[in-house]
Order: structure tokens, then sequence, then C-alpha cells
């Protein structure tokens, strides 16, 4: 049987999770088979909220089919689209769906999307999330109403290493320890010696972080994200290095940093664990594990 | 101030079809300043209404003026009598001042000349920036004199987002991040500790729309 992702994270082991995305439409077959190939593999599934405001299937009902075919999800919920009602409702009923990992985001902006006139919500952001959830476990919602049956959830929330200007960054991730996230996946990192400054720092805290892995499938993609993610720096070197990969062996070298990351990590102690997004690509994560030696 | 952009040209114009007298009435505050339905506007779009009709040979009549405030009943009642013959009226005014017109020369037939878009500021000539979404609980007092309700993309009160890049906002790189901004500002006061502060939910209810406030003074009139 599963073992609950808390539990997980109070063992002490190295911890490692993984990103699945739902489909845009009901076809399911993919995402189930993503689930199947990395349920084992790992210690938890992150199930994506209409990621990068790209309109998919919920993540509460991924979640529900992570949880049916016998692995552990944990459910990401932005403040995008949803207002307070709509998110203490979604939360109950994932308590009742047996989920109880939380992921509390703000959510990217919805002009990022494939619905740019819609109306964002943001009525209550990552912060306020986590905190709501901390009071439903209370056993009274946010409008002070007693609740029958109280739902208990491991919460989590994330935090950007090598966001620039870093203080800001730094005093938010202070106030989510405060407002009781258990434990912290990154922003991809790519420069360890950054991140182990990150952590320097984070240690002071009784938190869980995994590093953010990002397979990087090409140089050009290492470029773009330079260009164009926030929060993401891949080094000179590791670009190079992407380029030198012979023709159609991108991919390979790809899965090789990362999974020489993830050792790094994991031998020299840097994080608790780690949490990978192989973007459209979770179909190679075991071969990452592999060349972690996991 | 209220910020305003003229309506497209077209799309007055169409909306004007099947009549034969229109009025066009300005408004001299907010629209006025920032040039989208001050005097001289509607000027110009009148002149532009009536060379366009004349050149499709329609004749249609049609006259202007500008009003001081349309949104406030004492200036309106100084030319509502003048309106009464017209087929439309075309209010330059924000939203506000249309509806007050419409109020007040019922069942007068009227069309928005603008759009309004904002409550905003002028950091330099001919640009206007959005700096109050009138949330009716202000914080600018914590937060460095920016609002984090307005200038932030996502209202977020209680830090920045993942998304921001040195200095740039995630939806746009030429938008500054507001928290990038609210930080440094609170640095120079002394006050970098209000970030630290735990900010609520907002609450809506104080801004339950359509809001209403009544001056001490005259309650009970
Ligand atoms: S906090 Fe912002 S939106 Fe609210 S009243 Fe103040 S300036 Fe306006
Ligand atoms: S990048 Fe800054 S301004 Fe933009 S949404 Fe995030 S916190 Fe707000």
């Amino acid at each position: 049987m599963a073992v609950s992702f808390k539990d997980v994270l109070r063992s002490g082991e190295f911890v490692v999770t993984a990103e699945v995305g739902p489909p845009k439409g009901t076809d399911i077959s993919e995402m189930k088979s993503h689930i199947s190939l990395l349920k084992d593999k790992v210690h938890a599934l992150n199930m994506t909220d209409n990621q990068s405001s790209v309109m998919r299937l919920s993540s509460l009902v991924g979640c529900h089919i992570i949880k049916e075919m016998g692995g552990v999800p944990i459910l990401q919920m932005t403040g995008r689209d949803r207002n307070r009602l709509a998110l203490q409702s979604d939360l109950l009923s994932a308590s009742v769906l047996g989920i109880d990992t939380v992921l509390c985001l703000t959510g990217d902006h919805i002009t990022l999307g494939d619905h740019k006139e819609a109306k964002p919500v943001h009525d209550l952001e990552s912060l306020q999330i986590l905190k709501a959830v901390r009071v439903l476990a209370s056993g009274v919602d946010l409008g002070g109403n007693p609740l029958k049956g109280t739902p208990q959830f491991c919460a989590g929330a994330v935090v950007t290493p090598e966001a620039d200007p870093i203080e800001p960054q730094l005093m938010k991730f202070e106030k989510k320890v405060w407002a009781g996230a258990e434990f912290f996946q990154t922003q991809a990192v790519f420069d360890l010696e950054t991140f182990k400054r990150f952590m320097a720092y984070a240690e002071k805290f009784d938190v869980k972080i995994l590093a953010g892995i990002v397979l990087l499938t090409s140089a050009r993609m290492a470029t773009y994200m330079n260009q164009h993610v926030a929060g993401i720096y891949v080094p000179d070197n590791l670009v190079s290095e992407m380029a030198s990969a012979p023709k159609g062996g991108a991919l390979q070298k790809g899965i090789e940093i990362a999974g020489r990351m993830i050792r790094k990590i994991k031998e020299e102690g840097i994080a608790h664990g780690v949490h990978i997004m192989a973007i459209g690509k979770e179909t190679v994560v075991p071969d990452i594990l592999q060349a972690a030696g996991l | 101030m209220i910020v305003a952009e003229r309506k497209p040209f077209d799309e007055i114009k169409t909306a004007l079809a099947g009549c034969r007298k229109v009025f066009i009435l300005g408004c001299d505050t907010c629209v006025s300043v920032c040039m989208a339905g001050g005097k001289k506007e509607v000027g110009l779009l009148a002149s532009q209404l009536r060379m366009s009709f004349k050149k499709d040979g329609k004749d249609i009549q049609i006259d202007e003026d500008t009003v001081e405030r349309q949104c406030n009943r004492e200036y309106m009642e100084l030319v509502l009598s003048r309106l009464q013959d017209y087929d439309l009226v075309v209010s330059m005014a924000c939203g506000a001042g249309v509806q007050l017109l419409a109020d007040l020369s019922e069942p007068l037939q009227i069309l928005p000349g603008v759009n309004t878009r904002f409550i905003g500021m002028t950091p330099q000539d001919g640009t206007w920036e959005e700096r109050c979404r009138a949330c009716g609980n202000c914080i600018l007092g914590e937060t460095g004199g920016i609002c984090p309700v307005t200038v932030c993309a996502k209202g977020i009160l209680n830090g920045p987002c993942g998304g921001t890049d040195h200095g740039k906002c995630e939806v746009d790189k030429d938008k500054d991040c507001a928290w990038t901004l609210i930080y440094h500002r609170l640095e120079k006061m002394g006050k970098l500790d209000n970030i630290r502060k735990d900010f609520p939910p907002r609450n809506h209810l104080v801004q339950c729309h359509p809001a209403k406030q009544v001056h001490e003074v005259y309650k009970g009139e």
C-alpha cells in the first residue's frame, strides 16, 4: 500500500516527486499511462492545475485517478480560477476522496494561457490558500462557520531560489513557513552553487525542500528559458554541454544532466529531495531516475 | 482621475445612422484631462462626423457643447432643456456621467462616446497609468505608497509571486513588478518589516456593487 506523503517527509528518506499534467479533453489514456509508469518509482505525483493558464481536466479528478491507480497524489491548487468558496469546497472534496497533500499556488497569470479574455479570480493568493488549509483543519471555514467533519492536509508551497531580487522572495518564503507549509518544491535549479546558498538559509526552518529539476531537451530550450522564464538560469557550461550533444542525442544529454544533478543533490545532502518536471517528456522520468542511481 | 479613451470613429458613426439631429455633450473634468471627451475632443468629433456624413450625402445636424461635470446634477441641469429636440445625445463623459445624463434626460436616446478604462494618474504628459481599483480599504500606508491591488497583475498582498523577473512582471516584460517596486521603496523608508506582515484575504463586501455613500450631513434628509 502506498505510504502517505507526510510519512515520507517524516521518514528522512530522500524524497522524489514528479509531475503529471491532465489532458485537454476527456481522453485520459495518456495521463493514465504516465501515472502507471511513474507511481511506484517516485514518492508522489503532482497533478497540475490548469498549468500555464491552459484549460484542462481538473487537478482534483486527476489526483483521484492517481489515487485509484494506487499512487500518491499531490493536489496543485491555484487561486487564479476559483474564489475562496470554490477553493474550500474543492479542499473538502479532495479530503473526502482521500487526497491529503496539497500544493498551494497563486497561479500563472491568465493572459499567459489559452483563454486570455477570461476573468482572473485571485481572491486568495498562495499564502492565503495555505492559511485556508490550516483554518479548515481547525474545524471552521474562512467565514468562521463550523465544519461537520474536518479535512487534514499535508500542505506545501513553492519558492524560487534564484529570484532576482532574492530578498522579497525569501521574506515570502518565511511567511509561507509561518502559514504552515511543510514542504517546498522549488522552481527549477541548475546552478547548484546558488542553490546551496539558498539552502544554507532555508535549513534554519523546519520544512522539507525538494529541488526543482527541469529536464533540458535542447540547447535552444535552455537559452529560451534563460530569456523568457522567470527565476530560471541555466549556466553557460550546461548550455554548451547541451549544444555539444551529438545529433539526436540532446534528450539523452538532458537526462544525463538531470540525473547527475539529482545524484549530487542526494549524495551531498544539498536538499531533502527533488521534484522532477519533465514537461511533455514524462516517459523518460524513469531514465532520469536511473541516471541518478535511484 | 477617471481615464477613458474615445470610441473608434466608425463605431460612433454607425450608431448614428438613423438620426437627423444629434447632440455631442462633452465633460470638462477627467475625460478632458485625458484628452478623450473634453471640449476639444467634442469639437473634433463633431467636425469629423459632419464632414463624413456630408461626404456620404447625408443631412445630419450635429450640435455640441461641453459641461463642467457630467456626473454632477447641478451642472447637468444647466444643459438639459437644450437636449429635448435631439434624436440622440452622444455623451463623451465617463460611464458615470453617461448614466446621470440618461437618468435626467429619460427617455432621450443616448450613446457613450468613450470607453471608460480606469482610475489613474499622469506620470508624464500624454501617459496615464492605472493606480487604484477603488478597493474600499486602502493599504498604501503599508506598501510604501504603491498599490499592490492595482499595480500587481494578480493583486497579491503578501509579496512577489514566482513570476517576478529582474524587477519585471511575468505578464509583460515592459511592466514593473509591483512587489519589487514595493520592496525597494520600503527599503528606502526603513519599513521592510511591512512585507513580513500578514495581509488577510481582501474584504470584497466593502466594495459590494453598486457601492453607495451618503455624507453624514445629508443623512436623514
Ligand atoms: S489599496 Fe489600492 S485599490 Fe485600494 S484604495 Fe488604495 S490605491 Fe486604491
Ligand atoms: S511578477 Fe510582480 S507584479 Fe507581476 S504578478 Fe507577480 S508579483 Fe505581481
